[in-house]
């Protein structure tokens, strides 16, 4: 007999240990869609998860990839914290690098030490910019947040496409839709010869840090968690809502904007159509695998940043279509999500006999 | 300038016709937040619809098999959502997500063969009335099944949560789960059943844009719609009625860029494709604003998890 018991008080070591379960089940239901499809499915998840990362360059690709979802993750956990659904990051992300792309523009073919530090924090204020439209809309027009921070990623990609296409595209560039190359003054150093790992990570991990701190170190970390847990509660104890929203929204606009930083200024080094493939939506993943904990928010940046190096190596080798790695992304929020489950009820298992 | 009568009546059956698959999604939602489900997997439902429609019609070569398999495809996927949120209890946003990212995902993964080949024919209804009427002649006739059962829709939904008892019993688990348990009604059971069938009107207006609309496999071809009809909802102040006002208005919106296009207006063209999710925000925004007319029409329960044991 089984029997579904509730628990009287969400467990502890279950919050940190379903994360590790959900890959583990995804894994074994990814193998299943590999075998449905034809494939071996022990070979296909080789390819995908362990094949990508063997030698030096494979890791160096992993921490790029993991590196724009650790940012943005680390900004979305204080929206989702606070219980503001800010799910537009991808929108965020696009319109810094537009600000920042477009100021790396202004310093064409000129050196400096204050350029980098310049186009970095235009990032970050073009992506606070976009966050700020739905956190107003939401504190003072009552507006859905997550309505108005998606259609604003539709129309930041719009607004993008406009710009390399026309006003800021590559006089000499063969009506390629791409702007000219940033001048180095303008890029993030790299760290390794022959590697493309940049010097990106580093504002990933100073956000990691700084998060830890306001978190579990600040007022503000606590109230955001009390307005998480009941907007009741926060209204009673007298703290400023609207302040609060607007504010957490700006901090995951700021991380999506570096993260758009981060990819024009390192491995692509011009703006152009495709700079980020949905990163800003993966990262809501991420920060729902790291359970919105800044240290489990790098282990899952890593984890995810897999299924898109894994996508690519399946797709060469074995011609597994390189959506896999979405399928393999929705999958671990499904199994994350079910197993949340095991928080607040016990499963027993007991004998025949009565 | 002397102008045709009948193009009149062309655009705004072009019209219409792009604001089918919000019709349909959008009152298939409408019924799922009736009961106090929010579901923000529509448009992974919908693209899921697009791709099991068309590869349906392409293998099998039966529009009724594909258009029947794309709703049940619709059914299938939202059955994870419905097993997710009501019987394991899961938060309805992030799982609504899930749905999203998942449905873009495995829809690309099926449709890798599927671009590329032409679509078929679709047949349409009194294609010979088209030309009886002047101006109301091409509105009326020459469309296909699906056109006419989008435009019913919206006043078969409101009948059926006004006038049928089980309008009344979904429309009582939205607004007091609480109470509507207590008078016996198994709120876990009618939610499913909501959820199943808002996946079903996805899947329909999914296969709609790839059978007919379009009609072609293209990798994300919903574009948004699914996002735009979540919006549509809010908008109508889930009035089903309400719906079809703005799907008109949205519809409109897609076709202009087309003939702004053709007439030769200099605005870029990214500006007039931007226009419908910006359009979006300003409606959500004068909508929202009274906060007090969307607290009395909002399903008092919507989003929230509910369980007995609570």
């Amino acid at each position: 007999m089984i029997k579904i018991v509730k628990r009287d008080q969400p467990s502890r070591a279950i919050f940190f240990f379903t994360p590790v379960l959900a890959i583990f089940l995804t894994l074994v239901a990814g193998g299943l869609i590999f075998f449905i499809l034809g494939f071996k499915p022990f070979e296909a998840l080789k390819f995908f998860f362990i094949v990508p990362i063997a030698d030096k360059y494979g890791f160096s690709e992993l921490l790029l990839k993991a590196t724009p979802l650790c940012l943005i993750a680390i900004g979305l956990s204080f929206c989702f914290k606070s219980n503001n659904w800010n799910i537009g990051a991808e929108g965020q992300l696009t319109f810094g690098a537009i600000v920042s792309g477009g100021v790396a523009l202004l310093f064409y073919e000129q050196e400096g030490f204050y350029i980098l530090p310049t186009v970095i924090l235009a990032g970050a204020i073009g992506g606070m910019l976009y966050a700020s439209i739905p956190a107003i809309l939401k504190t003072y027009f009552n507006t859905n947040e997550i309505l108005v921070s998606l259609m604003l990623v539709y129309v930041s990609k719009l607004i993008l496409d406009y710009l390399v296409v026309g006003p800021w595209s590559n006089p000499e560039g063969f009506n390629f839709p791409e702007t000219r190359q940033f001048s180095d003054s303008a890029k993030l150093p790299l760290l390794f010869e022959g590697l493309r790992i940049h010097a990106g990570i580093f504002l990933a991990l100073a956000a990691v840090v700084i998060s830890w701190f306001v978190f579990y170190k600040t007022y503000l970390g606590f109230q955001m968690k009390v307005s998480g847990f009941s907007l009741k509660t926060a209204k009673y104890a007298g703290y400023k809502g609207k302040k609060m929203i607007i504010l957490v929204f700006l901090i995951s606009g700021a991380c999506a904007g570096l993260a758009g930083v981060g990819e024009i200024t390192g491995p692509i080094g011009q703006l152009h159509r495709e700079i980020s493939p949905d990163y800003g939506f993966t990262a809501i993943i991420v920060a729902f695998l790291g359970r919105l904990h800044p240290v489990g928010i790098i282990f899952a940046s890593l984890v995810v940043a897999i299924t898109y190096l894994g996508a690519e190596t399946a797709q060469i080798f074995m011609q597994i279509p390189k959506y896999t790695g979405q399928v393999f992304q929705g999958m671990i929020l499904f199994f994350l999500l079910a197993s949340d489950y095991l928080l607040f009820f016990k499963i027993k298992f007991m004998g025949l006999k009565k | 300038m002397i102008i045709d009568i009948n193009f009149i009546g062309l655009i705004i059956a072009s019209i219409m016709a792009s604001a089918v698959p919000l019709i349909l999604a959008s009152c298939g939602e409408l019924i799922t937040e009736r009961s106090g489900v929010l579901n923000l997997g529509v448009e992974g439902m919908m693209i899921i619809g697009a791709i099991s429609g068309f590869a349906l019609m392409t293998v099998t070569g039966s529009l009724i098999i594909a258009i029947i398999g794309a709703m049940l495809a619709g059914v299938l996927i939202s059955t994870i959502f419905a097993f997710l949120t009501q019987t394991l209890i899961t938060n309805h946003v992030a799982t609504g997500l899930a749905l999203t990212i998942f449905g873009i995902g495995i829809s690309a993964m099926i449709g890798k063969n599927f671009v590329g080949i032409p679509g078929k024919e679709f047949p349409v209804l009194f294609e010979g009335l088209k030309d009886t009427i002047p101006l109301l002649g091409p509105i009326l006739f020459g469309h296909s099944i699906v056109f006419y059962f989008a435009f019913a829709l919206p006043f078969i939904t409101s009948y059926f949560l006004k006038k049928t008892k089980i309008g009344l019993i979904v429309r009582a688990v939205g607004d007091s789960p609480e109470s509507a348990s207590n008078q016996g009604i198994n709120v876990r059971l009618v939610r499913y059943a909501c959820i199943l069938y808002g996946g079903a009107m996805s899947g329909l207006a999914g296969a709609y844009l790839s059978m007919i609309y379009t009609p072609q496999w293209i990798e994300n071809m919903t574009g948004g719609r699914g996002w735009i009809a979540l919006a549509l909802v809010v908008f109508s102040t889930w009035n089903p009625i309400k719906i079809l006002i703005g799907a008109m208005i949205f519809g409109g919106l897609t076709i202009i860029q087309f003939h702004m296009q053709a007439i030769g207006v200099r605005i870029p063209v990214q500006f007039l494709t931007a226009l419908p999710y910006i359009v979006t925000i300003i409606v959500l925004v004068v909508i929202s604003r009274d906060s007090r007319k969307i607290r009395l029409s909002t399903p008092s329960s919507l989003g929230k998890s509910f369980h007995k044991d609570n």
